[in-house]
């Protein structure tokens, strides 16, 4: 109960302090440049050349605390040794290259990034054109998106369930035992499994995503002319070659941006892996890895050099995105 | 080389029959212009003749087989729509050539048809470039040539140029009935709600009303003789003048004394058991002339518009009758304010009665 009225307060002072700034230097801002008496015309440009820096104030502010500044003091400290005091050059990423738990989660990453934007672009894309055409499609998607509500974290639990081991002989608790030995089949550790346990964590975040490619590309097609799908019709072409030839190349602006910002989640995927194994029996991604060496390891220096290369990897995509993006809006 | 036969057709969504009892045949070569007001389901029954809307009801069938549940592509029909429906992603070419290329023609027929297409609507220049890059125009061309290349046997347009302003919709109106001279032995059907482009394009008019057609036949025929009074107001602009009024006398020629106090007379022949007959009078504006002798009508000029070749009077309305608008040749802006009379010759005075024209009785 304390917390609640705790997090209460602090919503309420936070929302009230912004409309407060809001409305006080608005008023400010018209009174230093009043709209009226001689200079009414000369009053309103200035006013009006300040006024959007005026509301930008606050979440620049913020941006540069919480995002510009970590990332200098982030390059700072993956130069200094474990403790942050002494200067140690390039060590950090000369340990890095040559660490072979480094190196798996480079790999592991890659195989992520190739796995789980490709299935749930693709997953998302299927949905969002069958539950288009079906009378409980609304229904079907609120299933599909309803993962996106749950947290990373929450997910890798309940799928933890699903991957989960008991004894031969004992009841499995499991879903996925479960299924293999109504089959006959003996029942697994999966994620001690390498390779494919790595596969079976993608299946958690393909499971979360999906639900957003859909709705974003679900909007998409239900943007594109009718009249082109009918035209498609007339000229013979198939549900498949419409789909395919007239209805996909339309969204592609949409498939890229969905893509690319799917695989940004992915290059800073963390929760579940520290979930599911812990990085364990190679399934070591960046973000848990740097995670690992700030918390565990105690080493500032070396989680902060890894922090860099997820940063390095990131940004081209990024940009990438928010180009496509741009591009898609006009 | 195609015969279009619909029999009975008819469209209902649920309970709600938009369109019934369609009963229409069209010859091979013709040029048939589909109009009605908003709403009366025109461009359903294109659509159903297509193959987007199923027929509930009757038979629609192209040279004696029956279409109603043959897949569009398989029709022989091709189609242009009001919004050109280009394929935003392909070029001018790829437009042209998709429904060969989903027929599995060879590239060199593919080739030769869109060059060919291309050649008759002046695309040549513009085969690589995408939709965005082409003018309102050059699109609704594209989307023309997109049909011929098919070379179907019936081509039907919806509301094509609908989309276009005013100059480019007379130039393209007119390439689409010199497109037709070339074509001589190919169907089209035609949707507007244009009467100027039904009057210009059509070798037959369908005017279709409250879910039905309300009359078939050549454009003069519709104006000259309209079936009915609908018919009658829908085509020519400014609409016919309808006013009430009493038979009074009979024969090969009827005189009927209106509501207003005037008297007219119709080469409408009438038979003595008609003598008492209500019936509406109905006088095109641009056939009223100033009366010498007897008056069909006698009012005063509210508004006039002088446009130069014509002038429109508008009469100030007497009691529950609809406005009265004649249509002078020449210049008359000084008979505002005037009380004017005005008759008409016989043979332009049309009889309705119960809504139905006296003429096809």
């Amino acid at each position: 109960m304390e917390q609640f009225f705790g997090a209460a307060t602090t919503i309420v002072i936070g929302v009230g302090g912004c409309l407060l700034y809001f409305f006080l230097t608005n008023m400010l801002l018209d009174r230093i440049f009043p709209a009226s008496g001689p200079n009414i015309s000369r009053n309103i440009n200035r006013a009006n050349a300040v006024r959007p820096w005026l509301f930008l104030f606050p979440a620049l502010i913020l941006l540069t605390l919480y995002l510009v500044y970590p990332l200098f003091w982030s390059i700072y400290l993956s130069v200094m040794d474990a403790n942050g005091r002494a200067f140690v050059g390039m060590s950090n990423y000369a340990w890095m290259v040559n660490d072979p738990k480094f190196l798996e989660s480079m790999r592991n990453n890659i195989l992520w990034l190739i796995v789980v934007p490709a299935l749930s672009t693709f997953f998302g894309l299927l949905a969002a054109a069958l539950t288009d055409r079906i009378r409980w499609g609304n229904f079907a998607k609120a299933m599909i998106f309803m993962p996106m509500a749950i947290s990373f974290v929450g997910a890798s639990v309940i799928w933890k369930f699903v991957y989960d081991f008991r004894p031969e002989g004992q009841n499995q608790i499991g879903l996925l035992n479960a299924i293999v030995e109504a089959f006959g089949g003996a029942p697994e550790t999966w994620l001690t499994h390498e390779i494919v346990n790595s596969f079976l964590l993608m299946v958690v975040l393909i499971w979360i995503q999906t639900g957003f490619a859909m709705v974003i590309l679900s909007a998409a097609l239900r943007g594109i002319p009718e009249e082109t799908v009918e035209a498609a019709i007339l000229d013979g072409a198939s549900p498949l070659q419409v789909f395919f030839r007239i209805k996909v190349p339309q969204i592609w602006g949409t498939i890229l941006v969905v893509w690319t910002t799917i695989t940004i989640t992915v290059l800073k995927v963390f929760d579940i892996v520290l979930t599911m194994t812990n990085g364990q029996w190679g399934t070591q991604v960046l973000g848990n890895y740097m995670y690992d060496w700030l918390v565990r390891g105690q080493d500032s220096g070396r989680a902060s050099a890894i922090a860099i290369v997820i940063m390095l990897l990131v940004t081209p995509i990024m940009i990438w995105n928010i180009r496509n993006a741009r591009k898609e809006m006009r | 080389m195609a015969e279009l036969k619909l029999v009975n057709v008819e469209k209902a969504y649920g309970e709600v029959k938009v369109l019934k009892d369609i009963n229409l045949e069209i010859q091979t070569g013709e040029l048939i212009v589909f109009v009605g007001p908003s709403g009366c389901g025109k461009s359903t029954l294109l659509r159903m003749i297509a193959g987007l809307e199923r027929i509930t009801g009757g038979d629609f069938s192209i040279d004696g087989v029956r279409m109603n549940d043959v897949p569009p592509a398989q029709r022989g029909i091709a189609m242009v729509f009001q919004s050109y429906a280009l394929y935003p992603h392909m070029t001018v070419r790829d437009n042209m050539a998709f429904a060969l290329k989903i027929a599995k023609k060879s590239a060199q027929e593919i080739a030769a048809a869109v060059d060919k297409a291309a050649k008759i609507l002046q695309l040549t220049p513009y085969l690589d470039r995408l939709p965005k890059a082409l003018s309102g125009g050059q699109r609704q061309r594209v989307a023309i040539g997109r049909a011929i290349v098919r070379d179907p046997k019936v081509y039907l347009f919806d509301e094509p140029l609908s989309n276009l302003d005013a100059a480019l919709r007379v130039a393209t109106r007119i390439e689409i009935a010199q497109l037709k001279e070339q074509m001589p032995n190919s169907t089209m059907i035609y949707v507007t709600h244009d009467q100027v482009e039904a009057m210009t394009l059509a070798s037959r008019i369908v005017v279709l009303a409250g879910g039905g057609i309300s009359q078939v036949g050549t454009p003069l025929e519709l104006y000259e003789r309209p079936e009915n009074e609908f018919v009658a107001q829908f085509i020519g602009s400014p609409a016919m003048n309808l006013m009430p009024g009493e038979v009074v006398e009979t024969g090969a020629t009827t005189v009927v004394r209106l509501a207003n106090g005037g008297m007219a007379r119709s080469a409408v022949p009438t038979v003595a058991g008609d003598k008492g007959l209500k019936v509406n009078i109905g006088i095109r504006p641009e056939d009223l002339v100033t009366a010498t002798g007897e008056a069909a009508f006698t009012g005063e000029v509210e508004i006039t518009e002088a446009l130069g070749e014509v002038t429109l009077l508008y009469f100030k309305r007497q009691g529950e009758a609809a406005q009265v608008v004649a249509k002078l040749p020449g210049i008359h802006a000084g008979l505002r304010h005037k009380t004017v009379s005005l008759s008409a010759e016989p043979a332009k005075v049309h009889l309705f009665a119960e809504g139905k024209s006296l003429l096809y009785r």
